[in-house]
């Protein structure tokens, strides 16, 4: 049952280069109702939005065959960033994912995604997700 | 205002900070994010998948609560680290008043380095809806 185990450690090609505008920024800041002055210029993205990339990414990688993922069961649990530097505006995002880890919980499974988010050569952000598939109902 | 180190102690608690999600900030927020899922936008779907109502993204909650940090410490790039558990949905249902969840913080360590570790809470009622959310700062000496 469940994921693939021989699947633990692939690398996901990297995504297609995503353009941080003002427009991106501004958007996703209204949308979390952040008044904080600093977004007020578009000019710098607040710390959760890397996840408009990264989720795109792992969306890859949880329709991928080869995992053998239950879309349809899974549930996002955890979610942590470490900040090399902030997003900016201009910004070229690419994010390379990974499968970190699959395990068993209960009757469940948990997978952890490891999300490396570039501008150019430069990492900006690290992501890991981890992932809740629920098992069948007991 | 800059928040500096020799402003701040362990246990310090951060000022509080109760928002309001509504169905139309799940519509921003969909459209920022480009999560589409119909369990934070179809009543129907929701309940179909055994939901309650429509649920707010995890990764809403998530970036509400960070501003707790960010509102302290003025400057949003001076965070270095965040991370939460997604222990419980926001339940958000068709109303104008929406639901209220109440985000905290606090002091928890203040690390040789100058950076200093803050921990979050955020509660939805009398439940809470992000656990072991933490996130770490680095202040102006």
């Amino acid at each position: 049952m469940g994921m693939n185990r021989d699947m633990i450690g692939h690398v996901y090609p990297p995504s297609q280069p995503y353009l941080v505008t003002a427009e991106k920024i501004s958007a996703f800041v209204k949308a979390l109702g952040d008044t904080n002055p600093a977004y007020a210029d578009g000019t710098v993205a607040p710390p959760t939005f890397s996840i408009v990339v990264t989720m795109n990414a792992m969306d890859t990688a949880f329709h991928d065959p080869e995992l053998q993922l239950d879309y349809s069961r899974l549930v996002h649990s955890d979610q942590k960033f470490e900040y090399i530097r902030p997003i900016r505006v201009g910004d070229e995002l690419t994010v390379s994912a990974s499968v970190e880890e699959i395990k068993p919980l209960g009757t469940n499974e948990i997978a952890t995604f490891k999300t490396d988010v570039f501008s150019g050569d430069e990492l900006v952000v690290t992501g890991w997700s981890k992932i809740v598939v629920r098992g069948p109902e007991a | 205002m800059t928040l500096k180190i020799s402003d701040i102690s362990v246990g310090m608690d951060l000022p509080a900070l109760d928002l309001t999600f509504t169905r139309a900030d799940l519509v921003a927020y969909a459209l920022a994010s480009g999560d589409l899922n119909p369990i934070h936008q179809d009543e129907a779907f929701a309940k179909s998948v055994g939901l309650p109502d429509v649920i707010a993204h995890g990764m809403l909650t998530m970036g509400r609560a960070i501003q707790v940090v960010t509102n302290w410490v003025g400057d949003p790039t001076a965070v270095i680290d965040y991370s939460v558990r997604m222990t419980r949905p926001v339940v958000v249902p068709d109303t104008a008043e929406g639901s209220v969840v109440s985000f905290t913080g606090k002091v928890a360590q203040i690390n040789d380095d100058g950076t200093v570790q803050v921990e979050l809470g955020a509660v939805f009622g009398d439940l809470k809806v992000l656990g072991l959310a933490k996130a770490t700062v680095r202040l102006a000496q």
